[in-house]
């Protein structure tokens, strides 16, 4: 047995943990060639690296199937149902910076706060005859956010990708999406609502609070919190 | 406390009992289909119907909810075989998601007892309520009864625009947005400067992005122009408000709280009829020997989780245990059937009350032996 640590698998995210973990004199590697997805980790013993796509640690931890796994603060909440009792929280990492948002068309004028958004959803509504359609991935937590709010008379619908463009195809009339700099946003002509920021994410170190750890796997998770200068 | 699932055949047993005693008060019994389609249901209640009911699909037939309860699927049924007076009965799984208490069951049973009947509402309410509580009079529950239409009445009755009253009245059951909508017509927050520039500003569009989307330039000129006209509308005078708020405090048993009510009513004569309605209801308790001394009323009972229930509401409620969900629920629910009347030609909806009993809930209590 050894500790599993779940890192994304591609990109900048992966590039960025490996940074992280490297100036912490861990340093994580593909074993092969830059397609295999198998890994290394030299530095310290007990630990194996696992390769995983982002959307799929906070499951892998929520399953126990990995110790340790690096993902977005977002994805965690938005799958794991009470996410604190499921997973702690060890570091934020720094790097990975996305906003998950509410955007309306920037020509609504009239639409500046959620207050307005809930109005203009009734009054859409008895137009049109149906619901106001946010455009998003992440129905739990645009969901919880919207009850909160107590804002009514919308509907979510599902859209894995190209969120921005809904509103222009009518498909939805507004989005809830991440967004880093809105450089898109913007260039959808569409603008954020200055209390319809959700959620703040970031890349974040998650321990699953279910993997099993033998007492070597305990040695070495404790080990590795310490080199990681989180203890 | 973890809620215990108690021996599954004591629990039919004790369904089956519960149903042939509304059988025997002259109720039709029911069957609805498990899987209902979704869109009936997500029109009707939001998103948030999400967070409770479970959701699958298939290719044909789209998605599809495991039913969350009866009444939709019995209204719907109802109104398209006539709409005539009737009272059903039925007995059946329902299945609540859980995302917040694991220890909460997710699949339980309920037995139902409706009346759709508008030629006597209050003895209608009685009924229902006194035929449910003899059926679990065996565990002592507390009983807890309310009235939003006491609040209603109040709503349409206050002196300002019909925009204003449609707003509150649409946020009635999310107390809330309610405050701030109410605090804000009363003049309590001030309308933002830059909101005030908007809507005085010569063109609003100035300089605004490419129209794009469903929702039209004009569809956002004609709300600035509810806006403007709002703007210049009067402030509810604080006494209003004020009368609101002592609405919602009422808290007391039946008797007392008609009290309350009626001297309420001296200074919001709008409130009258609705009150008398409880009055009314309350004499017809009385005469189905309920003892409504003993029954509690809160004017917002049920307020936030029984959106279209626009009348009498009701709960059994475990004394000390409040980690249990009420025992029975119930009330009247006229605007539920008017919403889902109008897709099928009958928008003026029938007066419908009715509850349910969860008798796995009996059975773990031992109110069945």
């Amino acid at each position: 047995m050894s500790v599993k640590l779940g890192v994304p698998s591609k990109g900048r995210l992966m590039e960025k943990t490996f940074d992280w973990f490297g100036q912490r004199g861990v340093t994580l590697g593909r074993a092969g060639s830059d397609r295999e997805y198998a890994g290394k980790v030299e530095g310290i013993e007990g630990v194996e690296l696992v390769l995983l796509s982002a959307g799929e640690i906070p499951r892998e931890l929520n399953a126990g199937r990995i110790h340790l796994g690096v993902t977005g603060t977002d994805l965690v909440r938005e799958k794991l149902g009470q996410w604190e009792q499921r997973v702690e929280e060890l570091a934020e990492l720094g790097f990975g910076h996305a906003d998950l948002i509410l955007a309306v068309p920037a020509f609504w004028v009239d639409v500046e706060s959620l207050d307005d958004l809930d109005a203009a959803a009734a009054a859409f509504r008895a137009r049109h005859g149906f619901r106001m359609r946010i455009a998003t991935k992440y129905h739990r937590l645009v969901r919880e956010y919207l009850k909160e709010k107590d804002v009514a008379d919308y509907q979510l619908v599902d859209s894995q990708g190209a969120t921005e463009g809904t509103v222009k195809n009518e498909t939805a009339e507004a989005v809830a999406d991440i967004t880093s700099t809105g450089e898109t946003l913007r260039a959808n002509h569409l603008k954020i609502l200055p209390d319809g920021t959700i959620l703040k994410s970031q890349a974040t170190l998650f321990r699953s609070r279910s993997a099993p750890l033998s007492d070597e796997d305990r040695l070495a998770l404790a080990a590795l919190i310490r080199q990681l200068g989180l203890d | 406390m973890v809620y215990r699932s108690p021996d599954k055949a004591q629990v039919k047993a004790c369904a089956a009992a519960l149903r042939t005693r509304f059988e025997s008060a002259g109720a039709l019994p029911v069957e609805a289909p498990v899987l209902v389609s979704s869109s009936a249901l997500l029109d009707l209640y939001g998103e948030d119907l999400r967070a409770r009911a479970y959701t699958t699909s298939d290719t044909l037939r789209g998605e599809q909810m495991l039913r969350p309860d009866f009444t939709v699927p019995v209204v719907q049924m109802h109104m398209a075989e006539g709409a005539e007076p009737a009272r059903y009965t039925y007995s059946g799984e329902v299945f609540r998601r859980q995302e917040e208490d694991e220890a909460r069951a997710n699949e339980y049973l309920q037995v139902g007892f409706e009346i759709f009947d508008g030629s006597d509402p209050a003895a209608a309410d009685a009924e229902v309520f006194a035929r449910i509580q003899t059926a679990i009079s065996p565990l002592n529950l507390k009983a807890m009864t309310g009235d939003i239409g006491i609040l209603m009445a109040a709503v349409d009755g206050l002196r300002t625009s019909d925009v204003r009253k449609a707003a509150l009245r649409r946020h009635i059951w999310r107390p809330n947005r309610f405050k701030i909508l109410l605090d804000r017509y009363a003049g309590r927050t001030p309308v933002s400067p830059a909101r005030v520039a908007l809507l005085k500003a010569e063109d609003p569009f100035a300089g605004a992005a490419p129209e794009i989307g469903l929702r039209s330039r004009h569809e956002v000129a004609a709300r600035l122009e509810v806006l403007r006209q709002d703007l210049a509308e009067p402030a509810i005078p604080a006494r209003d408000v004020d009368l609101i708020e002592a609405i919602l405090d009422v808290r007391a048993t039946l008797p007392n709280a008609l009290e309350q009510l009626r001297d309420i009513a001296v200074d919001l004569p709008a409130i009258s009829d609705a009150v008398e309605t409880l009055g009314a209801r309350i004499e017809a308790l009385e005469g189905r020997r309920v003892n409504t001394a003993a029954v509690e009323f809160e004017a917002a009972y049920g307020r936030t989780h029984m959106e279209y229930y626009d009348g009498f509401v009701f709960g059994f409620l475990v004394e000390r245990r409040p980690d249990l969900p009420p025992l029975a629920t119930g009330g009247r629910y006229d605007a539920l059937t008017r919403v889902l009347g109008a897709a099928q030609g009958r928008p003026e909806g029938i007066p419908a009350v009715g509850g349910v009993i969860r008798p796995g809930m009996v059975v773990e209590l031992g109110g069945w032996a």
